[in-house]
């Protein structure tokens, strides 16, 4: 799929968060976002996701199109487990969400993590159930905000590990304030 | 269990069963100090007219027609409650029509609809009205307020991975419904059966609890009164234990374990 973005603008009151931005976007590719907070990256996404509206612009190649995401915070049912949260985006029979949504899980966490309530794991560990919700879907387009945010470096490369096996030949957004995070991703660096 | 846990809660239990002894002691003392029967009868007394009520053909009869009635009332309140609340959450319509039904249900004094009631269904099913006119307004309210409580991010994260109406009723609304349920339903549960029983003492139906308490004023029956006000307290505890417990069914498995933290 490709993605083509004109003249995309939005303000809120007085503060004009994007001006007038253009972008091509192509499947295939990790685009990687690392601009300072307040940029305007969260507001593009949502804008993507279709949370907010823009006040002017044009958004071509959306149509028909799966679009997933990692938002900013985890966005995690706390009294579920892992498996519950992963399974609740899931179609099919719940059996079967539940079962791949394990197996999908163990790539990132322990297994004695899952059946645990989302409320009681570390940061890092939530992030990672996030993660796995986002890409055990089936989709076209990934928007990951921040993915990497309380991982250690550790967990940091299985989940790139994870994730280049999960987003190949889709369309990736990505937000980070790394640039060895885009290097190890072989993402391509969009300025706003 | 540890040996001192084991110590902690019978101290307590026994602490707990003190007092209630005690104040039965004032109660009993008291009694004897008045020495009338028709202004205070002592706990030992009321115990008897207990079982001598118990012993009677229509003891259970007036129970369970009570507690039929009223409860009826709470269930058909419980239900209508939750689907017009979520109805009016989602149609803004519906809320603003029912908003002047709610200031009216929740300002009019239950006496005035007691006497409404009595013209329009007669005695005998009066307090299944009343016990719905009372929970109805609160369960109501609960539910909008638990329903407007649900996280908006999470709603918006179920609106990117589109799930179902059902998922979404499942897995964020019914979370943040229940604590608001389960707070209006403590006050509600003691209300309905209060209520239901003093629209029965007006109504006076045949064979209901309502009308043995009639019956200990017209005779001046103190004991009787007493014995029937702790059937009252009795049925309406019990229902509350089981109602309380159905709903904790209903609450995600998880959030009833203590999880522990890493």
């Amino acid at each position: 799929m490709n993605l083509e973005i004109k003249k995309l603008s939005k303000s809120f009151g007085d503060t004009k968060v994007l001006d007038g931005i253009n972008i091509s976007l192509e499947s295939g590719h990790i685009y990687c976002f690392m601009e300072p907070s307040g940029s305007g990256k969260t507001t593009l996404f949502k804008i993507l996701l279709g949370i907010i509206t823009p006040d002017s612009g044009t958004i071509t190649g959306l149509a028909g199109c799966n679009i997933t995401a990692v938002f900013q915070e985890d966005r995690l049912c706390n009294d579920f487990t892992p498996i519950e949260n992963v399974s609740m985006v899931m179609n099919g029979s719940s059996r079967n969400q539940k079962k791949t949504a394990k197996e999908e899980l163990l790539n990132l966490l322990p297994n004695e993590s899952l059946t645990r309530p989302v409320s009681t794991l570390s940061g890092g560990m939530k992030r990672r159930v996030a993660i796995v919700r986002a890409l055990s879907v089936p989709f076209d387009m990934v928007i990951l905000d921040e993915p990497f945010t309380g991982l250690d470096e550790e967990t940091k490369s299985k989940v790139i590990s994870y994730m280049k096996v999960k987003c190949q030949g889709k369309l990736v957004l990505l937000s980070t304030h790394q640039q060895k995070d885009i290097e190890r991703l072989n993402g391509i660096l969009i300025k706003l | 269990m540890s040996s001192s846990i084991i110590y902690r809660r019978t101290h307590i239990s026994l602490k707990k069963t003190g007092i209630v002894f005690f104040w039965l002691m004032i109660w009993q003392v008291g009694s004897k100090l008045v020495d009338n029967p028709i202004i205070l009868v002592g706990p030992i007394q009321v115990i008897r007219a207990l079982i001598h009520q118990s012993a009677l053909s229509g003891f259970w009869q007036s129970i369970l027609f009570s507690f039929g009635k009223i409860s009826l009332g709470f269930l058909i309140a419980f239900i209508l409650g939750i689907l017009l609340g979520s109805t009016a959450c989602r149609f803004k319509f519906v809320l603003e029509l029912l908003s002047p039904i709610m200031a009216l249900m929740k300002s009019i004094p239950v006496a005035s609809f007691v006497v409404l009631a009595l013209i329009w269904f007669g005695s005998e099913n009066l307090s299944i009205f009343i016990s719905f006119l009372v929970v109805f307004p609160m369960i109501y309210m609960s539910t909008i307020a638990g329903i407007k409580s649900t996280d908006p991010s999470l709603l918006e994260m179920a609106n990117v991975f589109h799930m179902s109406g059902f998922k979404k009723g499942f897995y964020l609304y019914r979370p943040s419904l229940i604590p608001y349920l389960k707070s209006s339903l403590n006050t509600a549960l003691g209300m309905s059966f209060k209520s239901g029983i003093a629209a029965e003492v007006i109504g006076v139906p045949g064979h209901s609890i309502g009308e043995k308490l009639y019956m200990a004023k017209i005779y001046l029956s103190t004991a009787d009164l007493f014995a029937w006000t702790l059937v009252i307290i009795g049925i309406s505890f019990l229902f509350e234990i089981f109602f309380l417990w159905l709903i904790d069914l209903t609450v995600p498995n998880h959030k009833k374990r203590k999880g522990r933290g890493i």
